[in-house]
């Protein structure tokens, strides 16, 4: 690249991260700003005075402890689910040898495609027979064994050389003892792939738990944070659900920070979140 | 024994000839769906029932009192299908999807593209900095993006007091039919450039090197290798980009949803909103025939789009 191109092109690549990161700002520039301080100037780009007000009513008077309960609850079960169902599936897919293995295949890339307005309707109608309406598990086991998950163990089970489980087959391992023994703790990075997907599709869910929930105890977070946003549209309390987005999305963020690697490649990998 | 050794005689039992070998093809085969059973559980009660169920649902008047009596309502056949197509709104919802798509697809490629060209060019300070700036929007949570979207675009909010410092009247974005619908997309775009972005930049990694300098050599300058090296190589990439940022959207509901509930007026209600709409009324079949509708945009537009890149490959 030419001297003279170089500059401009690390400032206009400067220029669109800015307005790429211009919403982060505006909400925590807005969650630090109190109600009265929004009402008189909404349009602040910075607060006046900062305060940590919005944070503490979201935890004392909105139930936000009770919402991160839950989503921690949730995701726990999805992030387990995944790692030990997924993970077996994709292994069996990559390394046995079975009749109706291509049949199996076949579900999870369709399960990958079929889209969720085409089915929540009803997955909810079976999750109201199955007594799991307004329950955690209820809201969790629909990802507790994501396609994408399958999908990304089996990719990865497919380059771990099949001489390694033989050789344990010779000496009279088990198979279950081969999967757990010796190939999952080769698997790191896919499990590390999983566990983070797992947890980001879990946490950032909206409408799933959004049909299931129907009473605060409960809301995951997304679903807390809307309610309380219809709750308080009349008096555009914008301060107190900005401190709640913040909440909603620090976690992920700063895994995100941590990790990125992981992300990147389970959105690149498939394409999917 | 050899562990190849051992392996083939692995394959040469995969056609089990004696009495034997089909016992251990057998067993094998039983192991491998203890393996795949929690997987295929989860798979069957939450996927593969519920698309048969919502296919025949969508053929009955099944409304939300009928839920503990599943077997009493009546079949009707295709009718929600022609209801649909003869409810304005649902048209007009169809017509909202489609505008989302051909924006939002094409926007959202050409910011992904444009910014991976742009860090493949051979900068190297920044590079992580700004990869992991564009794409974290990607694991934002939409309720709280949302949230900050509407604060920002209040009539009084940061948006038009950044135009009234450059002496533009701010619009109340929002709450106008003309205006709410770039809003929600700009969320959209804002949401998943980052993926188009990651996929882009994996594709420009794998042309390889040489090509470019030979290309230099013969005298291409930079816009002719981008027209005549870079974009038929990022074929595959581009195809597959658009299949996914289409299925994407055509299924979008969370941003208008959050953000306008689908107003003003309608005018940004999607097919997704509408099927959520009637599933709130209790109008289960309705619901589940809209839902069918984008089921078969989302299966054609994935068929089509694979067949041209075979057909190219």
């Amino acid at each position: 690249m030419s001297r003279t191109a170089r500059p401009v092109m690390y400032a206009a690549l400067v220029l669109c991260a800015l307005l790429t990161m211009l919403p982060f700002a505006w909400g925590v520039s807005g969650s630090l700003r109190s109600l009265d301080e929004i009402r008189s100037d909404p349009g602040a780009l910075l607060p006046h005075h900062l305060t940590l007000g919005n944070f503490t009513r979201l935890f004392e008077t909105q139930g936000f402890g009770r919402f991160v309960v839950n989503s921690v609850v949730v995701a726990l079960i999805v992030v387990a689910g995944n790692i030990l169902a997924a993970s077996a599936a994709g292994y069996a897919l990559a390394k046995l040898d079975f009749a109706g293995r291509r049949l199996a295949f076949g579900a999870v890339m369709a399960a990958m495609m079929v889209p969720f307005t085409a089915v929540f309707v009803t997955q909810f109608v079976i999750t109201v027979d199955l007594g799991l309406a307004d329950t955690l598990a209820g809201i969790a086991l629909p990802g507790a064994a994501l396609p994408l998950s399958v999908f990304i163990m089996r990719q990865y089970a497919l380059s771990v050389p099949d001489e390694l489980l033989e050789a344990a087959r010779i000496d009279g391992a088990g198979e279950f003892r081969i999967f757990f023994g010796i190939f999952l703790p080769l698997a790191g990075p896919a499990v590390a792939t999983i566990t983070i997907m797992s947890f980001l599709n879990s946490w950032n869910n909206f409408i799933w738990p959004l049909v299931v929930a129907q009473s605060m105890a409960t809301y995951t977070l997304p679903v807390g944070l809307a309610a309380t946003s219809q709750a308080a549209a009349h008096v555009t309390d914008y301060g107190l659900l900005l401190a709640g987005a913040i909440v909603v999305m620090l976690p992920v963020l700063v895994l995100f920070l941590f990790l990125q690697r992981y992300f990147v490649q389970g959105v690149a990998g498939t394409g999917l979140r | 024994m050899t562990a190849s050794a051992v392996s083939a005689a692995g394959k040469a039992t995969a056609v089990p000839k004696t009495a034997a070998g089909r016992a251990s093809r057998a067993r094998r085969t039983a192991v491998a769906w203890l393996f795949l059973a929690p997987f295929a559980l989860v798979f069957l009660v939450y996927t593969a029932i519920p698309t048969v169920a919502a296919l025949a649902l969508s053929l009955t008047d099944i409304r939300g009192a009928d839920l503990r009596t599943p077997f009493a309502v009546d079949f009707t056949g295709v009718e929600n299908y022609l209801r649909l197509f003869q409810d304005e709104t649902f048209v007009r919802d169809i017509l909202n999807t489609a505008l989302f798509v051909a924006v939002g697809v094409p926007l959202t490629m050409g910011i992904g593209f444009t910014l991976a060209l742009a860090l493949n060019s051979g900068i190297s300070r920044l590079r992580g900095v700004l990869r992991t700036v564009f794409f974290a929007p990607v694991v934002t949570n939409v309720v709280a993006v949302a949230l900050i979207w509407q604060y920002a675009f209040h009539v009084d909010g940061t948006v038009n007091k950044l135009l009234g410092a450059v002496g533009f009247a701010g619009p109340n974005w929002l709450d106008d039919p003309n205006l709410a619908m770039p809003v929600v997309i700009l969320l959209g775009v804002w949401r998943n450039f980052g993926i188009a972005m990651v996929l882009f930049l994996a594709g420009l990694q794998a042309v390889p090197r040489d090509v470019y300098e030979a290309a230099a050599l013969d005298g291409a300058g930079r816009w002719r290798q981008l027209r005549y090296i870079t974009l038929p190589l990022l074929l595959p990439t581009t195809l597959m980009v658009s299949v996914l940022l289409t299925v994407f959207y055509l299924q979008v509901f969370d941003e208008p949803y959050l953000l306008t509930g689908g107003g003003p007026l309608g005018s940004t209600e999607s097919v997704a909103l509408y099927t959520y709409r009637q599933f709130g009324a209790g109008e289960f079949g309705m619901s589940s025939a809209a839902s069918f509708v984008t089921l078969a945009l989302v299966t054609v537009v994935s068929v089509v789009q694979f067949r041209m890149l075979r057909s190219r490959t």
